[in-house]
């Protein structure tokens, strides 16, 4: 008898795990579900010259779940690059973007390829955002054939064309004249579409990007300027190098958005705001308020200028994965086991990526002298000693 | 000092300069005049016209018909959408140049002279010549970057130096410096249609120039070839290298060296990178002896680049030591007779050709 009520109360109790487990595969399609949900952003935004957007921002559950995703595997990327480089895989400079990636994926959300993204040379997460692959990353980082650009151009030079990713720039600030020329052509072409120049607080400072913004003023170019306020340039404090570090007044008579850049709803949000402003106004900037775990690059520690405190603190407070992990979490679309599983994919994905990308080979002696020019006519290049190396450039 | 340079097309005997307005009259036997202004002008106008990709941007080029009336009539013709008045700002137009080329048109950027050009050099270099390469040829960067270049008259320390040989150091750039009427129309529609960052170099005291122009050369689908220099004048005795306004200097000691029985074979290097190594080498290994000619400074110039290519290909067919004749080697002054010695003059190519020749020339007097 008593085996037979506990058979009894055992399948009493499968009946009632029954609903239960139907739930949780009724769980799998909601990465898909857009059924819309609303969210705040974490503090208003606070314009110059300009109205403000509203916090509270349209999303889904399929949107959250990309969020999440392109996020975690953008942080997972990057923290692999750091054992790549300090295993002296990667050679040279390395800047990582780990804290940063809201902007990244905020900005995707809010646009198509036909606008354009223009950056400097922390550029690994927005080319990714941009459709990049984890192989042409490390491929690249490392110098291989199968990297973005075969190898020759190295972590700060990575470019995507038909996804109208325009790199990738070392020289400090030069990627916003440059970034306002997309903007020209675009308009000169009617593409209805804009160009996002992305620079960071260093680069707030120079001297052509006030002279491109105030030609794009001038000629009314749908270009919006975007300064990633990670508060350091290289090793020097906002408040150190800028008499006023206020980047989204800058403009003065560009009107200006400051955004929580650790919010990706809030960067979303903005960048549908400046999309449509830039297209019908002109140039607008939107000072993005973010925040680098890392050094400036690998060879800074970044603890020198800043306390270890000041780090953990905005890792606690303001982590834009843990946000988006939060919202998750507080609206019952996913359980901490699945969203740590999902890491768990990613961490694969990428240990595949750099495993593949290991294996790559190095670029063939050739390619010292292809693309020097798009249409080489035939002349001459030399190698070091002119009379053992020389190639007919293609 | 120099104001207008008499230019005498050496084998065609009845040509006389007349003032080039005459450009659309035709004659059946004598060639048409045009001036080196009219010949950028006109090609420009033809480019335009041929791509809508091509527009022209910089500091007076629209509403003020250009600074020295390049671009006189292309705003009313193709709109301020197309010919655009920039402020004073070359770091931030010339970006913006480069980045309309990284998207697939096609700038041509007036700096009003080449000085102007070092504020926005890393644009020039960085921004365009690098990108294809780095890139490994994702971003090509259709750009032309013209105007001016060199030493006008009394202008100055400022605003007279030679940027050739900068800007021909650099791979991923194409240089060119035309010289005549045909050289401008050639180059600059090559320039334009060349899918890479060309640097032209002109020179202002050629823009008032006239030479004859056939109707090859007028003909709106004339082009020159990229990397390939001109042998204006043939000799066997010694050739002189030489671009831009020092060609026609070189062409007039070809006519003085000749009357002392050298005949001196004058190469219009049209091209500065790339070099045509290949004419030159040819032309050193028939006559054996070299003289080159630039405005700029001579160190680290255009003729250090000349010598060592010959001495590198063709050592065992000199005959005496390369010589250079180039720009002095001090910022240009002002004073009338100074300027004078910091230009190279005809003389200075007259007495360097003998020298090759193993002619004797009096002794300078002490300075």
């Amino acid at each position: 008898m008593a085996l037979s009520r506990l058979a009894s109360s055992s399948s009493r109790s499968a009946d009632l795990l029954k609903p239960l487990c139907s739930a949780i595969s009724l769980r799998r399609p909601i990465s898909t579900d857009t059924t819309p949900i609303t969210v705040e952003t974490s503090v208003p935004f606070t314009s110059h010259q300009c109205d403000t957007p509203s916090r509270s921002v349209q999303t889904n559950a399929k949107e959250l779940f990309t969020f999440f995703r392109d996020m975690a595997l953008m942080r997972r990327m990057e923290i692999a690059a750091d054992s790549l480089y300090k295993a002296k895989l990667i050679r040279g400079f390395c800047h990582l973007y780990d804290g940063q990636e809201a902007v990244a994926v905020g900005m995707e959300a809010a646009i198509t390829k036909k606008d354009c993204i223009i950056t400097a040379y922390r550029d690994h997460c927005t080319f990714v955002a941009r459709g990049g692959t984890l192989l042409e990353v490390f491929a690249e980082l490392m110098g291989r054939q199968a990297g973005c650009s075969r190898g020759k151009g190295g972590s700060m030079h990575f470019y995507k064309k038909d996804s109208n990713f325009y790199g990738g720039h070392g020289i400090v600030g030069a990627q916003v004249p440059l970034g306002c020329g997309l903007a020209f052509a675009q308009k000169y072409s009617k593409d209805e579409a804009v160009t996002f120049a992305l620079y960071g607080d260093g680069a707030a400072n120079q001297g052509q990007l006030f002279e491109a913004l105030n030609i794009s003023a001038l000629w009314d170019l749908p270009a919006i300027l975007v300064c990633e306020n990670n508060h350091y340039g290289m090793g020097t404090a906002e408040w150190r190098a800028a008499k006023s570090p206020a980047y989204y007044k800058r403009g003065d008579y560009a009107p200006g958005l400051k955004v929580d850049g650790m919010d990706a709803f809030a960067v979303k949000q903005a960048c549908t705001f400046a999309k449509e402003h830039a297209l019908k106004n002109g140039p607008i900037i939107l000072e993005m308020d973010t925040y680098r775990y890392h050094g400036h690059s690998m060879s800074d520690p970044g603890s020198t200028y800043r306390t270890r405190d000041e780090i953990t603190g905005v890792r606690q407070e303001r982590d834009p994965v843990e946000r988006i992990r939060k919202l998750i979490l507080s609206h019952d679309l996913a359980t901490e086991k699945e969203l740590k599983d999902i890491e768990k994919e990613i961490r694969k994905e990428v240990d595949d990526a750099i495993a593949q990308a290991k294996e790559n080979p190095l670029p063939e002696s050739s390619e010292l002298f292809t693309n020097v020019y798009a249409k080489g006519l035939g002349v001459e290049s030399f190698g070091a000693d002119r009379k053992e190396v020389r190639a007919i450039l293609p | 000092m120099l104001g207008i340079v008499r230019q005498k097309m050496l084998g065609q005997s009845l040509l006389k300069i007349r003032p080039a307005i005459s450009v659309l009259r035709s004659y059946s036997s004598a060639a048409k005049q045009m001036t080196v202004r009219e010949a950028l002008n006109s090609a420009l106008d033809e480019e335009m016209s041929a791509d809508p990709k091509v527009f022209l941007m910089g500091e007076e080029v629209g509403e003020y018909q250009g600074a020295y009336k390049i671009s006189k009539g292309l705003l009313e013709k193709y709109g301020p959408e197309r010919v655009l008045d920039t402020p004073i700002t070359e770091a931030g137009f010339a970006g913006i140049g480069v980045g309309a080329a990284y998207y697939g048109l096609k700038p041509v950027v007036e700096f009003m002279t080449f000085n102007f050009s070092m504020q926005a050099i890393d644009h020039i270099i960085n921004s365009a010549a690098k990108s294809n390469y780095m890139s490994a040829g994702q971003m090509s960067v259709p750009i032309v970057f013209r105007g001016p270049n060199g030493a006008a008259a009394g202008v100055g320390a400022q605003h007279s130096q030679c940027y050739a040989s900068w800007y021909a150091s650099c791979p991923g750039l194409k240089v060119l410096s035309p010289y005549s009427s045909e050289d401008a129309r050639g180059l600059l529609k090559a320039a334009i249609r060349d899918p890479d960052p060309v640097v032209f170099l002109e020179n202002e005291l050629l823009y008032g120039e006239s030479f004859p122009v056939s109707d090859e050369v007028l003909d709106s689908s004339f082009c020159l070839p990229v990397g390939k220099a001109k042998i204006e004048r043939k000799g066997k005795d010694v050739t002189i290298t030489a671009f831009s306004k020092m060609v026609g200097y070189a062409l007039k000691a070809a006519e003085i060296l000749e009357k002392e029985g050298i005949d001196a074979e004058v190469i219009n290097l049209r091209s500065i990178r790339p070099l045509d190594r290949s004419t030159i080498n040819a032309s050193v290994r028939k006559t054996n002896r070299l003289i080159t000619v630039e405005e700029g400074f001579p160190q680290h110039g255009v003729g250090a680049e000349i010598c060592a290519s010959v001495v590198e290909e063709s050592f065992a067919y000199l005959d005496a030591p390369v010589e250079r004749i180039a720009g002095a080697d001090v910022p240009m002054p002002y004073a009338a007779n100074l300027e004078r010695m910091a230009v190279p003059q005809v003389e200075d190519i007259v007495r360097a050709a003998k020298r090759a020749c193993y002619r004797a020339v009096p002794l300078a007097a002490a300075a």
